[in-house]
């Protein structure tokens, strides 16, 4: 037998039928739904006439449109009650387990899903969203599809996929103090570009990757769609197998021995060989922050903000003109200094009770800078409960950030939490999109410890010297 | 359900070749839940189609006269990245374009354009530009599926596209429609599955479980 990658073992565990030119017909072992895209699904399923093949395998919770503010309601912003109310009634009719609000189990799909070992090691996962690449963290082969696919995985399980190329990125070296798991998926995408992945799967190895904890593996493959390809993961290993452990819908009893067998097996193969191969080395990996529009657009934040005269193309230039006057920067300038309006610590990059903590380390008897608006939007119900038994809430609020209820909030204002137009937003989710974060917003995509410093001084600044 | 079949294409051309135009900028979020499906277009790229005051922008090549109604797009690198929203394909194709041509899509933009039969045709980045400089007086542009050829003033460029999907999209096919007759295929390798990896199966029914 030729060697396999992590991914070939994965996918040929799932093909239930080859088809032509190297594509598959796979199973889907697991179906998230949020009430962005989950209604749409359910809806146009029902039009057809069919049913949900195995509503075992599907798990609801509303997060996009919901509000993060204390004491919401369904009807807390103009966007999402009727939504939230879809996906009720449709996860009610077809028998999918809901997790609605105010219970374990609610909160960003991608927090919630390894959270409660829906998504384990070795499985397929989809979910109508792009970021279900976060989940491969796991070793699970995991991709974000349209409205229209997720219909047909409700309707039979199964989806025609083309086998993509592969690419491995080791991460050599260690990761100095303050740099995180969201500085190097920023320097890989600034290093590579935004569109390295397309067509590829990645996988992510090396001392870095192994040495990480699964919250920084679950930030890391999040990213991976910054990076242009849809799926991104990690070989489970012992960190793996520890977490996952004892989560409410993880294996037990016999079944969790012939599971962690199994995972065993899930590594690449010494001498598999990859369409690209790319070792990095993080050592000399800072503290990365994006200046422009397109998460490829990052650099380190000692670094000078890029002058377009030195683009490689025309077309590059003007695009880079463009982000410049989006983002109201001027070229040459540090990027460090840059005062901001707004601090946004959530989102499926970076929500979660580590990201939480290092924050909070930041936060801790300081004050946010007056003129500064700083949320902090736990990833998920569990997220905030563990983290309000630690205190972390307490030393948020005492430092002027506001603490809210789990949801996507501000990364993608899908529920009205807008950063407002023409603001400056420091921001620990994934897009720096023109007008993700609301129309005209301008949005620098940082990690947690960066976002928390950039909150105190009012600017953007290097965390290691905050 | 099956979809209109793609042939041919012929029209106009309209540039948009800017890298790593995202799904966000297709269609934003808040309209894509406040907006029936068949209505999307008048908000498709609202963020660089129109000024502030809300007049057509000059810039944008699809509010350019000749640009105007064009059946087919010229992308740039990476075109579609971003979120998988299925909308900004719906939204793309309210504006009436059957076609978009760039050197890289976004994966999941690029599936969600088969599953409603938007043809989306991947060139090398100088093949796109050249395309686009012939293209730019708006002369017509044909898209041969059948042939895979893109011809404007006796150029020619040919693409590929995998045979499954050239099929679905010459003959209107859908791919549930596809799957559905697979199930019986589907049941089998699930009842063989459940044997093989116990562990990756869910079997109480919802409720029936503890929660928390």
């Amino acid at each position: 037998m030729s060697a396999s990658t992590l991914f070939d073992k994965i996918w040929d565990a799932h093909v239930v039928r080859e088809l032509d030119d190297g594509w598959s017909l796979l199973h889907i072992d697991r179906h998230l739904l949020h009430d962005l895209s989950g209604p749409p699904a359910m809806v146009e399923l029902r039009k057809r006439g069919l049913e949900v093949h195995d509503p075992d395998l599907v798990f609801a919770t509303p997060d996009h449109l919901v509000s993060s503010a204390a004491n919401r309601t369904i009807d807390s912003n103009e966007f999402g009650g009727a939504m939230w109310s879809a996906l009720r009634d449709e996860a009610e009719r077809s028998g999918i387990r809901m997790f609605d609000l105010g219970t374990v189990g609610q909160g960003i799909v991608h927090v919630t899903g390894p959270e409660e070992g829906i998504v384990l090691p070795g499985l397929t996962v989809i979910c109508g969203d792009s970021h279900t690449c976060t989940n491969g963290a796991l070793g699970a082969l995991a991709f974000g599809v349209g409205t229209s696919q997720s219909t047909q995985a409700l309707a039979t399980q199964v989806l025609a996929q083309a086998r993509p190329r592969q690419l491995r990125i080791s991460i050599d070296g260690t990761l100095a103090a303050h740099v995180t798991a969201k500085d190097v998926a920023l320097a890989l995408i600034g290093r590579f570009g935004a569109s390295a992945g397309a067509g590829f799967a990645i996988e992510y190895a090396g001392p870095v990757v192994e040495a990480m904890e699964m919250d920084a593996r679950l930030t890391l493959c999040n990213l991976t769609v910054e990076l242009g390809a849809k799926f991104g993961l990690v070989a489970p290993d012992s960190t793996t197998v520890a977490w996952v452990r004892g989560r409410r819908f993880a294996p037990a009893g016999a079944e969790w021995q012939r599971a962690i067998d199994a995972w065993a097996k899930l590594v690449t193969d010494p001498d598999a060989v990859f369409d690209r191969d790319e070792v990095v080395d993080a050592t000399t990996i800072g503290p990365f922050v994006t200046w422009g529009t397109s998460p490829e657009h990052a650099i380190a934040i000692d670094d000078v903000v890029p002058d377009p005269a030195g683009a490689s193309d025309t077309r590059q230039r003007e695009s880079w003109q463009a982000a410049l006057d989006y983002m109201g920067l001027r070229a040459g300038e540090p990027i460090a200094g840059t005062p901001v309006d707004w601090v946004f610590i959530g989102s499926c990059a970076n929500s979660r009770l580590s990201d939480l903590r290092a924050a909070a380390r930041v936060v801790e008897g300081r004050a946010v800078a007056s003129g500064v608006s700083a949320w902090v939007v736990p990833g998920s119900e569990v997220v905030r409960r563990d983290a309000e038994a630690e205190g972390l809430d307490a030393v948020f609020r005492a430092a002027g950030f506001e603490w809210r209820l789990p949801g996507c909030s501000m990364c993608v204002a899908a529920n009205g939490e807008r950063v407002p137009p023409g603001a400056r937003c420091v921001s620990t989710s994934n897009r720096n999109f023109v007008g993700r974060q609301g129309p005209g917003a301008r949005t620098h995509l940082a990690s947690p410890v960066t976002a928390a410093a950039a909150a105190i001084a009012g600017r953007l600044v290097d965390v290691r010297c905050a | 359900m099956s979809r209109e079949p793609f042939r041919t294409v012929t029209g106009a051309a309209a540039p948009l070749l800017r890298p790593n135009l995202d799904t966000d900028v297709i269609i934003r979020i808040d309209r894509m839940v406040s907006t029936r499906p068949a209505a999307l277009a008048p908000f498709a790229f609202e963020a660089i189609r129109y000024c502030a005051d809300g007049s057509d922008n000059p810039d944008f090549a699809l509010n350019h006269d000749r640009f105007r109604g064009a059946p087919i797009l010229i992308g740039g690198p990476n075109f579609g990245c971003g979120s998988s929203r299925e909308p900004a394909v719906w939204a793309i194709m309210g504006l009436g374009i059957r076609c978009i041509v760039a050197p890289s899509f976004g994966d999941i933009f690029r599936a969600n354009c088969h599953q409603n039969g938007l043809l989306p045709i991947v060139l090398e980045e100088t093949d796109v530009a050249d395309l686009a400089a012939v293209a730019a007086s708006g002369a017509p542009v044909t898209v041969d599926l059948q042939a895979q050829r893109v011809t404007a003033s006796e150029r020619v460029w040919c693409f590929t596209i995998g045979a499954n999907q050239r099929v679905a999209l010459l003959d209107g096919l859908d791919d549930l429609d596809l799957a559905l007759r697979d199930l019986d295929g589907i049941r089998t390798w699930e009842h063989a599955d459940r044997e093989l990896r116990p562990w990756a199966w869910i079997t109480t029914r919802p409720g029936k479980r503890s929660t928390a």
